[in-house]
């Protein structure tokens, strides 16, 4: 088969992400490229929890309405799925807690003789399922050893003892002569950037759909070779992170938008002070509290404006494992280069996406920041060209380092002389012309499908998953900007200037690409939103495009 | 010997006549004189502020500093510290700064017994905003957003502190400035959060020299015990910042315990740390 969707759901608890991860890993190491779509509403028991896995020949960005496998561990998967199976699809479901047509296992009696924990229904579906699409045992056996640390040898017993109930194969995934590719979270993808830029330290207060980064790169410390930190709120964390700049240490910090308003003040600081720290912004549908464990992409004029004053910020917004990893990186070191503000600007649907993840197609390294060579005495803010002054840190038995919010003149003493003042705004805001002329060596827009046709999809972050999909089926042409502030105006006016139907696709309600187009004199013809806090499907808005392109 | 004119710079002092913080920083340049002589590097200072009067003094210290904003100096020193633990690391901060906008920073910094060191330009006046009442303002201060008298009660930062888990709690006052610098020595001294509370009257807004001139006393060996954290907090309650009571001044409580960073950082440094290869991390996601 070239192509299979599974939806896996139960109760919080069930183990349903867990079981979803097994499953991506399973048919991963068959070659399959995965992508794993997680759905949870924000409770920690009970609840209804799915996980939509796409397995495909080629790579896949996005999920489909329609699955060929229903796995229910709570009669609410079928009732509220049963709809989206495919004519020849099937449901798996555990026979001792739901009524349903399919195959039916009594998972909670094999998990019971095994004496195992409830939550091992999960490892039970998994077993059955591997038998269903023609796994070979051995295979589930290393992934379930390379995955559950824990009670490893019984969660093997239960597996096996579901795997041999199964009589036949309902579908055939062979092994691809693909070579299997490790599966990452966006925020993996982005915690493992910042890592390969160099990270020192990584401090955040816990905030869906941010948190697993934290998660991810504290439990992860020593083999990364980096600090954690969880301070007080999200407005220790900014400051905490600009005080280790000042000292010399490459640093990140992550929340969702309610977090990020709180740090709002650090980011005129860090402008003012030219500390380098990279903020990444993780979107679930506001305002306010919202719908926290949904996404939304709200918050891009946010992100481009937070902070009082006129400030230089460099603004990311990837929208795949590949270009979250690669554009974190990228914003250290434009943090570093610069020494500005830097933004990665996600959503819960790239964050918390499982991607099959190829590092081997990316190149970036650490780039070495301006340092001080100790030939005149030291000046913090020195004037030059580019608005960017040598760095040295405390410590330095020959540098006296002020760092300051207040202006300042070059040695960072307070000034309120109008002349000087206006002098070291101008060296900030230089920094711009020079961050743009750096961005040139950089892909800052990137075209998929038909690059003549006269139809575009215009959009950005995790939304360009589904719309290069249904661009290659409609035959039409796809941009992306990966940048959203410098924002490369020219470089989307000259792709789009021979396209008379321009459509813009995002997840938000008011168009917030649409409106920073047009006030870079970009036109658009059409403005497909989804704001129900869902990501958009294949399968649905293909039909919405074609309405607007017939 | 340091000469103290070594720590100047060419910024021009614009405190008020008469103001407190020119004790402190008197206090401070004797301090960091006397730390250099008995073997600190200056260079290994990182001297921060947040917003108001007191937070000038980084502007007339040549030494490393961070002019930081209204209430956040913990946590802009406590990533320094975290940053690179070598460096020794001085906040100061005014009351509304430190008790007002930046509470929490305050009492986390102490919870977590980071070997960071806050001195409090207490002169329980907003300064620099012209006259409102701060968070140690007594009961009924006519300030100019309280007319008719402040109707709270003022908090008393000493106990917050030591309730709060803070290793090292003093209170000075700047017109002693002998006992101040040797406060602010042991506090640099001290493994641990160390937290002075510095009276220092404000010559405009709140002019109170000869209240505390009369009021202070010097806390000793014979009158207090400062490994106990009972006596400690008896002294800290003698005087609830109003208008009638004595008022102990020298070194409330000190003990030892494990820092934060010796906790969190096992002897890393992480501004000097190469993070290791992603590849062997990225083979358990197969």
């Amino acid at each position: 088969m070239d192509e299979l969707s599974i939806l896996i759901g139960g109760k919080a608890g069930d183990g349903i992400r867990q079981a979803g991860t097994i499953i991506g890993k399973l048919i991963g190491r068959l070659g399959y490229r995965i992508f794993l779509y997680d759905d949870y509403p924000s409770l920690i028991r009970g609840g209804h929890n799915f996980s939509v896995i796409r397995a495909s020949g080629k790579k896949v960005l996005a999920h489909k309405d329609k699955v060929d496998i229903i796995v229910a561990l709570n009669q609410d998967t079928v009732e509220k799925h049963h709809e989206a199976l495919t004519k020849n699809g099937i449901i798996l479901y555990d026979s001792d807690k739901v009524k349903s047509e399919g195959v039916g296992l009594p998972f909670s009696q094999i998990v019971k003789e095994h004496e195992g924990a409830p939550i091992m229904r999960n490892t039970a579906a998994i077993g059955a399922f591997a038998k269903m699409i023609g796994a070979e045992w051995s295979l589930l056996e290393r992934v379930i050893k390379d995955t559950e640390k824990k009670a490893t040898s019984l969660n093997l017993k239960i597996a096996e003892a579901s795997y041999r109930l199964v009589g036949q194969r309902f579908f055939d995934m062979k092994q691809l002569p693909l070579k299997p590719l490790p599966i990452v979270s966006g925020n993996e993808a982005i915690a493992l950037g910042a890592v390969q830029a160099g990270l020192n330290l990584y401090i955040a207060y816990p905030m869906t759909p941010a948190s697993s980064i934290l998660h991810y790169l504290a439990s992860h410390e020593d083999e990364l070779g980096i600090v954690t930190v969880h301070p007080e709120n999200e407005i220790a964390v900014a400051v905490m992170a600009l005080g280790a700049a000042y000292a010399g240490a490459r640093t990140m910090v992550g929340t969702s938008g309610g977090g990020f308003a709180l740090m709002t003040e650090a980011i005129s600081l860090a402008s003012q002070g030219e500390y380098p720290v990279v903020f990444v912004e993780c979107q679930r549908a506001g305002p306010s509290t919202g719908v926290p464990t949904y996404t939304m992409q709200a918050d891009l004029h946010f992100v481009l404006n937070a902070g009082h004053g006129d400030i230089v910020r460099f603004v990311v917004a990837p929208g795949d494992t590949e270009e979250a990893f690669y554009l974190t990186a990228l914003a250290m070191n434009i943090a570093w280069e610069f020494q500005i503000p830097t933004f990665v600007l996600s959503d819960k649907h790239l964050s918390e996406s499982l991607f099959s993840f190829d590092p081997d197609t990316i190149e970036i390294g650490a780039s070495e920041p301006l340092l001080w060579d100790k030939k005149a005495p030291y000046k913090r803010y020195s004037f030059a060209p580019n608005g960017v002054s040598p760095l040295a840190f405390p410590g330095d038995p020959e540098a006296t380092v002020k760092g300051t919010s207040y202006e300042h003149d070059e040695y960072g003493i307070t000034t309120e002389d109008p002349a000087k003042i206006q002098k070291m705004q101008d060296k900030r805001l230089s920094k711009k012309p020079a961050l743009k002329k750096r961005l040139q060596q950089i892909e800052q827009v990137k075209i998929y499908g038909n690059e003549n046709s006269k139809t575009a999809i215009i959009c950005w972050g995790s939304t360009k998953g589904v719309c290069t999909e249904i661009a290659e089926e409609l035959d039409i042409k796809v941009v992306q900007p990966l940048i959203m502030e410098p924002f490369p105006v020219e470089s989307l006016k000259n792709t789009l200037a021979d396209v008379n139907k321009v459509i813009d696709i995002e997840t938000n309600a008011t168009g917030q690409l649409a409106r920073l187009l047009a006030c870079n004199g970009i036109t658009i013809h059409e403005t497909i939103l989804r704001y129900d806090s869902r990501p958009f499907t294949v399968d649905g808005l293909l039909n919405r495009v074609k309405e607007v392109i017939s | 010997m340091t000469k103290l004119k070594e720590l100047d710079t060419y910024a021009q002092n614009t405190w008020c006549p008469g103001c407190g913080n020119f004790g402190i920083l008197t206090a401070v340049r004797k301090a960091l004189g006397e730390l250099r002589d008995e073997g600190t590097d200056l260079h290994k200072f990182v001297i921060a502020s947040g917003i108001g009067c007191h937070a000038k003094i980084v502007d007339y210290l040549n030494v490393n500093t961070f002019y930081s904003i209204h209430g956040r100096v913990p946590p802009a020193i406590s990533g320094t510290k975290l940053a690179n633990p070598n460096l020794v690391v001085i906040g100061h901060a005014g009351d509304g700064d430190a008790y007002g906008e930046g509470v929490a920073h305050l009492i986390f910094a102490a919870k977590r017994n980071i070997n960071i060191n806050m001195i409090i330009h207490n002169n329980r006046v907003y300064g620099l905003t012209t006259g409102q009442f701060t968070p140690t303002s007594p009961t009924g201060f006519k300030g100019r957003s309280t007319p008719k008298g402040s109707p709270e009660e003022p908090i008393n930062p000493i106990e917050l502190m030591l309730s709060s888990g803070a290793t090292f709690v003093a209170r000075g006052y700047a017109a002693r400035t002998g006992l101040l610098k040797e406060l602010i020595k042991a506090a640099v001294k001290h493994k641990g959060f160390s937290f002075i509370d510095v009276l220092q009257p404000c010559h405009t807004f709140f002019n109170i020299y000869d209240f505390y001139n009369e009021k202070t006393y010097e806390l000793t060996e014979e009158n207090h015990d400062p490994t106990s954290y009972e006596q400690a907090m008896a002294k800290a309650r003698e005087w609830p910042y109003e208008t009638e009571e004595k008022i102990p001044i020298g070194t409330f409580y000190q003990v030892e315990k494990p820092t934060y960073e010796e906790r969190l950082l096992k002897g890393r440094i992480p501004a000097n740390m190469t993070p290791g290869d992603i590849k062997t991390v990225l083979e358990h996601h197969l």
